[in-house]
């Protein structure tokens, strides 16, 4: 599902984020990203979400190069990922019903279609109940699910989440962290970039660990 | 398990036929909803129409104005006439006879007599001098004949003046003239009035695409966050871009309809003292309203350089807009 071949990312300032990582990620699996801040986790979600392009080397993702996907296809490329963020990117003049919803109009799904995949999707997060509120007045815990609802509800093969548990307290972290469990139960392929080792330790998941742009550890953690 | 896995992971994707059918309901959809958003801020919206609106009624106004005052002189060209004014020691009997030798040359339609003793009565009817002509003991006015050139086209100027060279030479013609120099004279002008507005006309549009343009510049800046967001989630640049074109659209329909308005009014309004001023010249002339093709092609125009105005924008400006 994903696969990355010596690929570096130099940005313009000469900054090395990224230098010659490789590992591959079979379709259903789940790994944590880790590493301190700066060490690249962002830069590397950021190459398979084609928000940047690699410098050198290839990224694979769903058997499509990266390189290839021309800036025209990067909207029909996205909507197969559910990209999750610290900072959730929820539109707060929408309630929580369009928020979830707006993956599902922009690829055009049916108004039918919509509503029962949108209660869905809040239904997994439990959120039913708050669907006409507006984001504003959910808590951070509840703003993050909103925008797990929303990155799921489209039912996408990859899910990529930066530091999704970043402004949580450990129990809710720990929620956040058992529906991603969840989705990779039913086969979808998880990537979860934290620098929460005291959380994901204990949990039997592979670990991608980053240093200053290079991947220098790849395995199960040492329980 | 695997095929298993692999069944339930097929993505869902929307079919073919829900694709064409919400495509025009998301087209619809948003286009509504470009109308909410802009009626959730009335003013700036009015506003913007406003100065739409009045950027357009200017040469709207001017180009209805002159085709009424092209319209009034239309008539006159037709009535090309030469005024041929006979020696006051003609006679009648000779000014029949010569009248009835005009008439058989080719280039004239008819002649029109007009003995000095009508003269005198329509001068006295027509003038007000009536009181001080009873005061001279002779006509002082001469009999004219009223000649009608025969015209193969209103621009046969060569023929008439042929015509006209020929009257003057009548050894029984004291004067000759085309009473036409003065309508040729206001067609000049109002043909550089004509391109004058045209000028305006165009520097206005260009005004009003500027106006679109920096109004949804401003929207744009405004739904920064919302344009990353949907970006992020797989918005394509059509998807982004629909609302604010729509939003242009708009614009341009409702300062179409603002400068009809205006323009509506104006005519209104000066139509009554016109008709005064006309009916002192003797006159009957109606102010004919803007007319209704030229209301659709104000419409037109206007919706265009909206929808033109915002695509710059839109076009300028969601490129740079890319998520971090």
């Amino acid at each position: 599902m994903i696969r990355f071949i010596n690929a570096s990312k130099r940005y313009s300032s000469g900054f090395d984020a990224l230098q010659n990582v490789n590992f591959h990620m079979a379709a259903g699996e789940m790994a944590f990203l880790t590493g301190h801040s700066g060490a690249g986790k962002s830069s590397l979600l950021k190459l398979i979400a084609l928000l940047e392009r690699s410098s050198r080397g290839q990224v694979i993702i769903n058997n499509q190069n990266l390189a290839k996907i021309s800036r025209r296809r990067i909207p029909y490329f996205r909507r197969n990922i559910g990209i999750i963020f610290q900072d959730h990117q929820l539109l707060f003049d929408r309630t929580v019903y369009d928020n979830v919803a707006l993956p599902l109009i922009i690829a055009g799904f049916s108004h039918r279609d919509i509503g029962k995949r949108v209660r869905a999707a809040l239904d997994k997060v439990g959120l039913l109940n708050k669907e006409k509120k507006y984001p504003i007045t959910l808590s951070g815990g509840e703003q993050q699910r909103v925008g797990i609802a929303r990155a799921v509800v489209n039912k996408p093969p990859l899910i990529l989440a930066d530091e999704p548990t970043g402004n949580l307290d450990p129990e809710l972290s720990a929620e956040i962290m058992g529906l991603f469990r969840d989705f990779s139960d039913v086969g979808v392929t998880v990537l979860v970039a934290t620098h929460d080792l005291a959380l994901i330790s204990q949990l039997p998941y592979r670990m991608l660990t980053l240093k200053n742009g290079k991947l220098i550890n790849d395995g199960l953690p040492v329980l | 398990m695997n095929n298993n896995v692999k069944k339930r992971h097929n993505q869902i994707r929307p079919g073919l036929t829900t694709l064409l059918g919400s495509y025009f309901l998301r087209h619809i959809q948003v286009f509504f909803y470009s109308l909410g958003q802009l009626s959730r801020t009335p003013v700036s919206t009015l506003m913007t129409c406003m100065v739409i609106g009045i950027a357009l009624a200017l040469p709207t106004g001017l180009h209805t104005l002159l085709k009424n005052a092209q319209q009034l002189s239309g008539g006159w060209e037709s009535t090309a006439q030469i005024s041929v004014f006979l020696n006051r020691n003609i006679r009648t009997s000779q000014a029949q006879k010569l009248k009835s030798d005009i008439q058989n040359w080719p280039d004239v339609i008819s002649v029109h007599y007009i003995s000095r003793e009508q003269a005198l009565i329509e001068f006295q009817e027509l003038s007000g001098f009536g009181d001080a002509l009873k005061a001279l003991n002779t006509n002082p006015l001469p009999s004219v004949f009223i000649v009608k050139p025969k015209l193969s086209s209103t621009s046969d100027e060569q023929a008439t003046q042929r015509l006209l060279n020929k009257l003057r030479n009548l050894k029984q013609t004291d004067k000759a003239q085309l009473d036409m120099q003065w309508v040729r004279r206001l067609y000049a002008i109002m043909n550089i009035v004509e391109r004058g507005v045209l000028i305006l006309s165009f520097l206005l549009a260009l005004a009003v695409l500027l106006v679109v343009g920096n109004t949804i510049r401003l929207a744009i800046q405004n739904r920064y966050k919302e344009i990353v967001v949907m970006k992020l989630i797989g918005g394509t640049d059509a998807f982004i871009r629909r609302p604010f074109l729509y939003t242009g659209f708009w614009y341009g329909l409702f300062g179409g309809i603002i400068a009809w308005l205006l323009v509506s009014f104006a005519l209104l309004s000066i139509s009554q003292p016109l008709e005064k001023l006309t009916m002192l010249y003797q006159n009957q002339f109606e102010l004919a309203n803007i007319s209704f093709l030229t209301v659709l092609i104000l419409l037109g125009i206007s919706i265009f350089l909206g929808l033109a105005g915002s695509w710059f924008a839109v076009g300028r400006h969601l490129r740079e807009i890319e998520p971090q």
